[in-house]
C-alpha cells in the first residue's frame, strides 16, 4: 500500500476516511520531538596525536645521569629508555644505589657522558607506575576499615626489579670504578660551579 | 725577538699559542707573528702578550719565513712543551675538560695517594714520639 514519493524521502501513505485526505506523504524518518533552540557550533575534530618529549641529546639508553630532585637527588643512575608519556625509566641499578625503576623527567636530571652498553631489557611501559585508586566505600562500612594489607611495593615490580638488575648489574661491574661511581652521590665543592664543570 | 704567549686577547681563538715578537708599533702594540702555531702576522697589544724566557735570533720586521727557519732551528715549539710553565697550562686545560666520572676517579686516587702519605707520615711520627721518650 505504500508506496516511495519519487525525489523525496517520505512514502506516500493512504489513509482512509472520508474528510482525510486519500493520501498524504509520511516522512521516512521522524523530526525530532525536541531540538535545542540555539544553533551551537560544534569544535572541530582533533586529530592529533601527541609525540613524546624530545630526549636531549646528551640522554640515551644507558646513558649515566645525576638525579636532581627528590629523595634520590644527588644520586648517579643509569637511564633504560624513554617511556611513551616522555618520562624517563630510569634504575639505580636498585642494586647499587637503593634506586628502584622510576620515572623521572629529564628537566630534573643532569646528564654525564658516561654510558654503558645496555643489553635487550623487558618491555617495560607507563602502566605499571600507574597509582591504583581506594575502592570506594558505601554508607555502612565508610567508618569501618576493610582494607586488606597490601604490600607497599607490588610484587610484579619487585620481580621486574630483579630482572632488570640482572642484567644491568653485570655490564656496570665491566667499566672498573663504574660501581663504586654510582655509589656516590654527587655534591658541589667550594670552587665547584656546574656552569663551568663538564658533565 | 722574544718569544711570547698570547694571554687573554681580543682574538679568542689565539688564547694561549706560542708567537714571536717581530718589531715594536708604539708604546702599546707589537708585530708579532707565530708561523710555528697557526698565528697570522698580527698588530697586537703588549697587555695580551705574555713573555717567555725564549728568543730566536731575527732582525726587526723579519718576514713569516725568516721568522719560521729561526724558530725551527732554535726548537722553541720543543723547549717550550717541556717547560713546567707550558705542563702546567697543559694540566689546567685538562682538568677543566674532566667528565663527572673523571672527576670521581681523581678523588680516588688522591684518597689512595694520601693514604700511602699518611701511612709514612705516622711511622715517622710514632718514631720521633719514641725517640723523644
Amino acid at each position: 500500500k505504500t508506496k516511495q514519493v519519487h525525489g523525496s524521502s517520505g512514502i506516500n501513505a493512504e489513509y482512509g476516511g472520508e474528510k482525510n485526505g486519500s493520501t498524504r506523504e509520511v516522512p521516512l524518518q521522524k523530526q525530532p520531538r525536541f531540538y535545542p533552540t540555539v544553533d551551537n557550533k560544534k569544535p572541530l575534530n582533533n586529530r592529533r596525536t601527541p609525540k613524546p618529549t624530545k630526549l636531549r641529546s646528551s640522554i640515551s639508553p644507558g646513558s649515566v645521569v645525576i638525579l636532581l630532585a627528590g629523595v634520590h637527588r644527588g644520586k648517579r643512575v643509569v637511564v633504560l629508555k624513554q617511556l611513551p608519556s616522555g618520562l624517563l625509566l630510569v634504575s639505580g641499578p636498585y642494586k647499587i644505589n637503593g634506586v628502584p625503576l622510576r620515572r623521572v623527567d629529564q628537566a630534573y636530571v643532569i646528564a654525564t657522558s658516561t654510558k654503558i652498553d645496555l643489553p635487550a631489557l623487558p618491555e617495560i611501559g607507563d602502566a605499571i607506575f600507574k597509582r591504583k585508586g581506594k575502592p570506594t566505600k558505601n554508607e555502612k562500612e565508610m567508618f569501618i576499615d576493610n582494607t586488606p594489607e597490601e604490600p607497599k611495593i607490588s610484587p610484579e615490580k619487585v620481580a621486574l626489579q630483579k630482572e632488570v638488575d640482572a642484567l644491568v648489574v653485570p655490564v656496570v661491574k665491566k667499566t672498573p670504578m663504574l660501581q663504586s661511581y654510582l655509589k656516590s652521590r654527587f655534591t658541589l665543592t667550594k670552587g665547584q660551579y656546574p656552569h663551568e664543570m663538564k658533565f | 725577538a722574544v718569544v711570547s704567549t698570547q694571554s687573554t686577547g681580543a682574538h679568542g681563538d689565539d688564547k694561549g699559542k706560542l708567537v714571536a715578537i717581530v718589531d715594536v708599533i708604539d708604546q702599546n702594540r707589537a708585530l708579532v707573528d707565530g708561523p710555528c702555531s697557526g698565528v697570522g702576522r698580527k698588530d697586537i697589544n703588549f697587555k695580551a702578550l705574555h713573555l717567555t724566557p725564549f728568543t730566536i735570533p731575527i732582525a726587526h720586521s723579519a718576514r713569516s719565513g725568516a721568522v719560521r727557519k729561526a724558530w725551527e732551528k732554535a726548537e722553541v715549539t720543543k723547549k717550550w712543551s717541556e717547560s713546567t710553565w707550558a705542563k702546567k697550562l697543559a694540566s689546567r686545560e685538562k682538568r677543566s675538560q674532566l667528565s663527572d666520572f673523571d672527576r670521581f676517579k681523581l678523588m680516588k686516587a688522591k684518597q689512595a695517594r694520601n693514604r700511602i702519605i699518611n701511612i709514612e707520615f705516622g711511622k715517622l711520627r710514632n718514631a720521633a714520639r719514641k725517640a723523644k721518650k
